[in-house]
């Protein structure tokens, strides 16, 4: 089986092994950005999403500020800001930063993490809002502390009810690694843009590339049907 | 201030042209949306099919890989075109795929297809009786589209239009990869000449910033003017 498509592989012009393995690396360089930026972007945006429901104006304001340009300006000109801009700033060449910024994964995972907490710090506090007076009543009744009720009550259910919007989130951060390849990385995207300009065949590079992410797109969406299915268990219908 | 060592106006003449990448995008979106709607609603299921092989396949694809294979397959096919043409009918032409008008094709048939999702659910949000009363009063199918449908969706499809303007316009900054001259793309050379990146980004951050900011006011009144739930407002 691999013999025969390896001689396939070697009869086919572009499709070769080679080409094929700079593509699996492109695959592995997207979704270590994918899912480290939304790793880091979700353990940072749930306190922020919390105190972002802050009575208090020195707590949500500044938040909100952080969540507004971020969420109001194109990521391309973030990306474009922390990548030429960082290594610009004074003494940032002297300091232990320095040899990250050299490589260009970590300007742009440093860019893709705060764009997606900003998103994702709304969508948490959007949950968070549209908690039921009554549940937050009820653990009132129970005596319970802000912090407890928050663990207990509040946040449990927030998280059922920002699944839906967090999945948007997780594939708008899948499509939007493509930019990527712009500041030099060869992910997915910047994969595809080599072997275009190798062989001059935008069709095939990019209409393949176009399909892995495809099927990337819908393995996030299976994985959220799945998780929604079995988080909203207690609301189905008996039976179902 | 504005000068910015010289490059001040050609940033602003490139934020002229983000703004007409967006505008005419939205047009061509706009007119997608509604296709793609009424085609995913159809009872024939080949332009069922169709509506929905658009939709999916175009939001599941990153936009960049999109226009990348827009720009440079087009040319290819152009070429070609054109070669056919003079082997064909001697015809001698080239046809030259700009960067606006792959950017401008590109970004509306993207954002066609999320708009054929704010529209198909904006058609079903109204109510079936709306149209039972129309074909009772013998309005034909455009009358009744005209009259009883097209401006009832349009107060359901408001948020989701909104939404989809704003993802938009931001989604414009990718056409200077493209190579056109928009303002990133002008931005991005002073900032390489100059070796000053904060001083060409952050006014075009600025510039972006206004942009949306004025199209969520916009889109507020425009909402409180159509009154979505005018019924819940007013219980």
């Amino acid at each position: 089986m691999i013999e025969t498509l390896t001689t396939w592989l070697n009869q086919n012009k572009i499709f070769n092994v080679g080409t094929l393995e700079y593509y699996g690396d492109g695959l592995t360089v997207t979704v270590q950005l994918v899912f480290l930026s939304l790793l880091i972007g979700l353990v940072i945006a749930i306190p922020l999403g919390i105190l972002r429901t802050s009575k208090n104006p020195w707590i949500n304001k500044p938040i909100w500020l952080y969540t507004y340009i971020f969420r109001g300006t194109p990521l391309l000109i973030q990306l474009y800001l922390i990548y030429y801009g960082l290594p610009a700033l004074p003494g940032v060449k002297d300091s232990f930063i320095w040899p990250l910024l050299a490589n260009a994964f970590y300007p742009a995972l440093l860019a893709f993490i705060l764009n997606t907490a900003a998103y994702t710090t709304e969508i948490i506090r959007g949950a968070i809002q549209q908690t039921p007076q009554g549940e937050i009543e009820a653990a009132k009744a129970y005596g319970m502390s802000w912090w407890l009720s928050m663990r207990r009550i509040i946040l449990p259910n927030a998280f059922r009810r920002a699944l839906p919007a967090y999945s948007n989130e997780v594939i708008f951060m899948l499509h939007a690694s493509a930019i990527a390849s712009v500041v030099t990385i060869i992910d997915l995207t910047g994969a595809a843009r080599y072997i275009y300009s190798k062989y001059y065949a935008p069709f095939e590079a990019f209409t393949f590339v176009a399909m892995i992410y495809l099927c990337l797109t819908f393995t996030i969406i299976y994985i959220f049907k799945r998780l929604e299915h079995k988080l909203m268990a207690h609301l189905r219908p008996v039976g179902s | 201030m504005l000068d910015l060592k010289g490059y001040g106006p050609t940033i602003l003449k490139g934020s002229l042209v983000t703004i007409e990448v967006a505008i005419l995008s939205l047009l061509l979106a706009l007119l997608l949306g509604l296709l793609g709607a009424t085609a995913k609603l159809s009872r024939n299921p080949i332009s069922k099919a169709v509506g929905t092989a658009y939709t999916t396949v175009i939001r599941g694809v990153p936009d960049l890989v999109l226009m990348l294979l827009i720009f440079y397959g087009g040319q290819i096919m152009m070429n070609s075109l054109s070669d056919w043409l003079y082997d064909q009918f001697e015809i001698d032409t080239y046809i030259n795929i700009n960067a606006f008008v792959a950017g401008v094709l590109t970004i509306g048939f993207i954002f066609g297809a999320y708009m054929s999702e704010t529209f198909r659910g904006a058609f079903l949000a109204v109510e079936r009786g709306q149209v039972e009363a129309g074909l009772a009063y013998g309005m034909n199918r455009w009358q009744i589209f005209k009259r009883i449908m097209f401006p009832q969706m349009m107060r359901h499809a408001l948020p989701g239009l909104g939404n989809n303007w704003l993802v938009m316009l931001k989604t414009t900054a990718l056409v200077s990869v493209i190579g056109m001259e928009d303002m990133v793309r002008a931005a991005h050379q002073a900032s390489a000449a100059l070796q000053a990146p904060f001083m060409f980004f952050i006014p075009v951050l600025l510039i972006f910033l206004a942009l949306t900011s004025i199209s969520e006011f916009f889109f507020k009144k425009l909402e409180t003017h159509y009154h979505v739930d005018s019924r819940r407002a007013s219980q």
